[in-house]
């Protein structure tokens, strides 16, 4: 299916990010994982933020992840809770950690039976509906 | 403080569909009868705390409320703090009346997402739903996986736990669901979320509790039936989201349940009896575990060969809790505690003296925890 054909899946549950997550799914859309760090203590993380948790700094800037992550849990959802993924099931969400620290919500593609905390990732950036996803891949 | 205040009446309505009924008045049912449990006229009360209805949480509802009762108390509101709530404002219920600034307290809970919304349980969570990031289930189903991959949890012995809290809440006439669970049916039971299964999951009930509290001297003197003192309490709060949770096998729990024991002087041995807050399987698990009455990692082994059920070693929500009596997040626990402790619950603990109730909300972000004496 070609971006443009996908796009008219209204159903799709679009993010509709705020000013301090709205660089985060920019810079996804241009091909590019990126996370937070601290200015004043080094800190990283996921979601975009306005200040530092850990030291509550309002000075952080954007930096790209290398794309290398584990496996840190996952699920399989056979119950549809919403109209699109509804179409999807079954499907994996899992929450991924990123070699910068930094953890996220995501989907690991292929077949979940082959999963195993703590293995290694790789990220695969795909379009769903049109939007970028930070996906990832065993490897 | 420890015993210095006490549970002096307990009230519910009836679980399940209560359709056209509001939560102000399943709330003012509740709060009826459990002051008609105590013996105490509503003009005595001069504190109404409330946990704010999960499904339609509403600005000022403490005040709604209180109108609605016809009173005008000194200490009044609601606590925004998930299912940990309940017990977070019985704490602070007990505070307030040691230190003078209120004497008899009613705390209270109602909803009815059964048959009014699912919305809050079902919801995206933010931007992560174009992940497919959905529901309640999900969350814990997460911190689920974890513990299995982590520490050879099986689903056996969460089956175990859905089997033990079936089988009390078979025997409880006033329960929502009373049909008996084997393992076997408990392997049949459709995925929800894997490696959760339907079976894992709590009910969604209409329904509303409430307590009363004064002190044990004030007690004494109206002449209560069987006031049941409240020997400690504690919080504790996770409060990343599982998405950020550093580790997704320990939470506030353990702090929570910590200062609880430290306050009434008991380590886990000396716990006769645990009203556990069971919105999933896993929470039970991973709340005993917090709680030290296993290992960390080594809940999937306790929960197994019955020791949760009547009889066993350490029987665990009595009436049913919410995966059988009603899904209401967590006063009903608080209730069947003081049933125990008054020595008649419908399935009683033989000799109990001690019991444990927790509470919690969010995806284990939110933790509370009470421990009550035998009545006096």
């Amino acid at each position: 299916m070609s971006p443009a054909e996908d796009m008219v899946d209204a159903t799709f549950p679009a993010p509709q990010p705020g000013p301090a997550a709205a660089p985060y799914w920019r810079a996804l859309d241009e091909g590019r994982l990126v996370f937070q760090r601290c200015t004043a203590c080094g800190n990283a993380w996921l979601p975009g933020r306005t200040e530092c948790p850990r030291c509550l700094a309002p000075a952080a800037h954007w930096e790209t992840a290398s794309g290398n992550a584990r496996l840190v849990s996952w699920v399989v959802y056979h119950h549809g809770y919403h109209e699109y993924y509804a179409t999807r099931l079954p499907y994996t969400v899992a929450v991924v950690e990123l070699a910068e620290g930094p953890r996220l919500i995501s989907n690991v593609i292929g077949d979940a039976n082959g999963l195993r905390i703590d293995m290694p990732l790789k990220l695969v950036i795909q379009r769903e509906a049109g939007v970028a996803l930070a996906r990832f891949a065993p490897g | 403080m420890r015993g210095n205040v006490i549970i002096a009446g307990i009230g519910h309505t009836a679980f399940g569909k209560l359709p056209g009924r509001s939560t102000v008045s399943l709330n003012i049912e509740a709060c009826r009868n459990a002051l008609a449990d105590a013996g105490i006229e509503k003009d005595a009360v001069d504190a109404l705390l409330v946990k704010p209805p999960t499904s339609n949480p509403q600005f000022m509802y403490g005040q709604s409320l209180a109108e609605a009762m016809g009173m005008q108390p000194r200490v009044g509101g609601a606590w925004d703090q998930g299912g940990a709530a309940n017990i977070s404002l019985i704490a602070f219920a007990a505070m307030a009346i040691e230190h003078g600034q209120c004497e008899i307290a009613l705390v209270c809970y109602a909803d009815n997402p059964r048959t009014g919304s699912r919305h809050a349980y079902e919801k995206a969570w933010g931007d992560d739903a174009a992940y497919g990031w959905f529901g309640v289930p999900a969350g814990y189903a997460m911190l689920a996986r974890r513990h299995m991959e982590e520490f050879g949890t099986t689903s056996d012995q969460l089956g175990a736990i859905a089997v033990a809290i079936r089988r009390h809440g078979a025997a409880n006439p006033a329960a929502q669901l009373r049909k008996p669970l084997t393992l076997a049916q408990y392997r049949e039971s459709p995925w929800v979320v894997d490696p959760l299964r339907r079976d894992d999951c709590c009910l969604v009930s209409d329904g509303a509790a409430a307590v009363v509290l004064m002190s044990a001297q004030r007690a004494k003197a109206l002449g209560v039936r069987k006031p049941v003192p409240i020997l400690g309490f504690g919080q504790g709060q996770s409060s990343w989201d599982v998405g950020q949770r550093p580790d997704l096998t320990r939470t506030g729990a353990e702090i929570s349940g910590a200062t609880a024991l430290k306050m009434a002087g008991l380590r886990p041995s000396d716990i006769d009896v645990a009203q556990i807050y069971d919105c999933f399987t896993i929470t039970v698990l991973m709340t005993l575990e917090a709680y030290g009455f296993a290992a960390h990692g080594q809940g999937g082994p306790f929960c197994a060969d019955g020791r949760l059920e009547i009889g066993g070693e350490l029987p665990v929500n009595t009436a049913g809790g919410l995966l059988s009596e009603t899904g209401m997040p967590g006063l009903q626990l608080v209730v069947e505690g003081v049933r125990q402790m008054r020595g008649e619950a419908n399935l009683q603990v033989q000799d109990a003296r001690t019991c444990i109730v927790s509470n919690q909300g969010g995806i284990m972000h939110t933790h509370s925890t009470l421990i009550l004496g035998e009545a006096a």
